[in-house]
């Protein structure tokens, strides 16, 4: 065994990795349930990666066959049902997750120096997660399935000039059809899944490089004993796996809770227009995207004009990749943070929550003003950061995390 | 070593590799575009209406749309200018039709009209509603097309009541007559 590894390790840097990943990478000490959504993002992406190729082989990606192939999974494949739930629940997850791991990174500062990289990085997963989350969404080729698409593709038609253009280029047709299906079944299979895959491995590098941070928002790199070890981290491996194993049993309780006994969860993690065929003649009585995409579809209905919907939400996705320019308060953690920044992220926290309530109501009177306002907060929180925290009143950073 | 020779080198071969990515990336950006099957499909019907009674409507379909071809009675078209006036777009300034289509009757011979049936709001398909003064849509209700999903009110020519939530007229498709009998929709620069 000895000289298997010493034989290995002069090929190839197996004990170095470990080391600086696991072993010997220090994270502070102080972590806390927060800190577990990372780990939970990648459980999760690791499990629709598994239960996706299991779902391939049954299922055919071509308009004739993909409704009932779905079907066919649910009724006829041994345990067809529990890989597809097991899918459908995780992507739902899946949002959860990095939904709540984002809210963490806001908490705490981690995407200010020196993790903005760490930050950007990390947005740019979250855009590939949401393009394989429409892509995978059309493959059931339910109705709800079709006109979510529809009306997302069409969303390019909106560009000036070039628009109409643009969407028959993305539909390879002049609606959604079979060869829309065929290529967004490609992008949902091949072509994100590799990004993701490659992407989380330089979100992991980039975090690794620059070391967590931790619910105090304290450098733990600064103080160091004469070892060169952080006086506050713990190395990874036992101390902090041993952790995340825990909170990982307890998500998969709860996901496991939600695959067996409400798998449609309501009609919120499959939609009931998505049990019929796509129709390209009939539509929905009420079209809704699935929840997570809910607070965008919000702000895009509350613009009374196409163009400017399609601004206002291009512009709700891409603003939080400015963030760590945007945030001027040196003080990293909410915990030592003046009050405006807390009432700036609360509003911000409600608007978002009631923007993705309000994207599955219909687009009508009161509805419409609710997501205006809302719409407004979530835009003004980042407009207006660099104001509102450019002489925020903080509490004492203290040297050692508490 | 010659610097300026390095440079110009430099940036040479790195145009000339740009050249090379671009041309490469050509046809695999062009296999996006609507193949020959999906033109095919996509080609302009062609609608006999020799049997559709004044009156009444046929649905055809065309690129995946329903489109409604009305045979509208003269009472019908004489709706059309008494409603003007609950209209949010009666002139068609803002909704999508030929040139040729924006009139009053939206159409070009005043009897036939030829509309898309997917409602400009999110895209369902509006009901055609030719009764006048029905139970359930009011006695104002003077016939046209209503959207069961969202409650969206067009007249006899497509075009939308203010008030509801479609924002434009139901839109009007490329069309032509090949004959007194013949419809071709899809494309309006037909030689007769």
């Amino acid at each position: 065994m000895e000289k298997l590894n010493t034989w290995i390790n002069k090929r190839f840097p197996l004990a170095k990795l470990i080391k600086e990943h696991a072993t010997e990478y220090y994270a502070s000490k102080n972590f806390n349930f927060w800190y577990g959504f990372g780990v939970l993002a990648f459980v999760v992406l690791a499990l629709q990666i598994f239960t996706g190729i299991f779902l391939t082989m049954n299922y055919k990606p071509s308009a004739a066959d993909a409704f009932a192939s779905v079907e066919y999974i649910m009724r006829d494949v041994e345990w067809g049902w529990l890989m597809r739930y097991l899918h459908s629940t995780g992507a739902s997850a899946f949002f959860i997750v990095i939904y709540l791991h984002m809210f963490r990174a806001l908490m705490y500062g981690s995407y200010k120096k020196p993790r903005e990289l760490v930050w950007l990085i990390g947005m740019v997963i979250y855009i590939c997660l949401m393009a394989e989350g429409f892509f995978g969404y059309l493959l059931p080729w339910g109705n709800m399935s079709y006109w979510g698409a529809q009306v997302i593709v069409s969303l390019f038609g909106a560009v000036p000039y070039f628009g109409e253009g643009l969407a028959e280029w993305i539909r390879g047709d002049f609606y959604i059809s079979d060869v829309t299906l065929n290529r967004f079944f490609a992008f949902h299979v091949i072509a994100v899944p590799i990004m993701l895959l490659l992407l989380v491995v330089v979100h992991i590098m980039a975090l690794h490089e620059v070391g967590s941070n931790n619910p105090d928002g304290i450098e733990i790199k600064e103080l160091k004993d004469s070892d060169g070890i952080p006086l506050d981290g713990v190395a990874f491996h036992p101390f902090h796996t041993s952790k995340d194993l825990v909170i990982i049993i307890v998500f998969l309780i709860l996901f496991s809770a939600v695959v067996f006994f409400a798998p449609e969860m309501g009609g919120y993690f499959l939609e009931h227009a998505n049990f019929e065929p796509a129709d390209s003649l009939q539509t929905p009585e009420h079209i809704a995207p699935v929840w997570y995409f809910t607070p965008f579809y919000a702000m895009l209905r509350a613009v009374p004009s196409k163009l400017g919907g399609v601004l206002l939400m291009g512009l709700a996705i891409l603003l939080p990749i400015f963030l760590p320019w945007l945030d001027k308060c040196r003080v990293k953690s909410i915990r030592y943070r003046g009050v405006t920044f807390k009432i700036a992220l609360a509003l911000f926290t409600i608007s978002f929550i009631a923007l993705g309530y309000l994207g599955l109501q219909p687009a009508t009177g009161v509805f419409t003003l609710l997501a205006r306002g809302f719409s407004a907060i979530y835009i003004a929180f980042f407009v207006f950061m660099p104001f509102y925290t450019k002489h925020e009143k903080t509490k004492p950073v203290p040297e050692r995390v508490t | 070593m010659n610097n300026d020779r390095r440079k110009l080198l430099i940036a040479a071969t790195t145009l000339y590799g740009g050249v090379g990515i671009a041309s490469f990336a050509t046809p695999f950006v062009s296999s996006f575009q609507p193949s020959t099957r999906a033109l095919a499909i996509g080609a302009p019907v062609e609608v006999d209406i020799s049997l559709l009674e004044p009156g009444s409507i046929v649905k055809v379909e065309w690129r995946g749309r329903a489109i409604m071809i009305v045979h509208r009675t003269v009472e019908m078209l004489e709706t059309l200018s008494n409603v003007a006036n609950q209209l949010s777009d009666p002139e068609s300034q803002a909704s999508v039709q030929p040139n040729y289509a924006s009139n009053t009757h939206r159409s070009l011979k005043p009897e036939i009209l030829v509309v898309e049936g997917v409602c400009t709001h999110l895209g369902c398909a509006p009901l055609p509603r030719f009764d006048v003064a029905p139970e359930d849509l009011g006695n104002d209700w003077r016939g046209g097309f209503y959207c069961p999903c969202h409650g969206s009110k067009f007249d006899l020519s497509g075009r939308v009541y203010s008030g509801v939530p479609a924002p434009t007229n139901l839109t009007v498709p490329p069309y032509a007559f090949l004959d007194d009998n013949r419809v071709i929709i899809g494309e309006d620069t037909v030689e007769t």
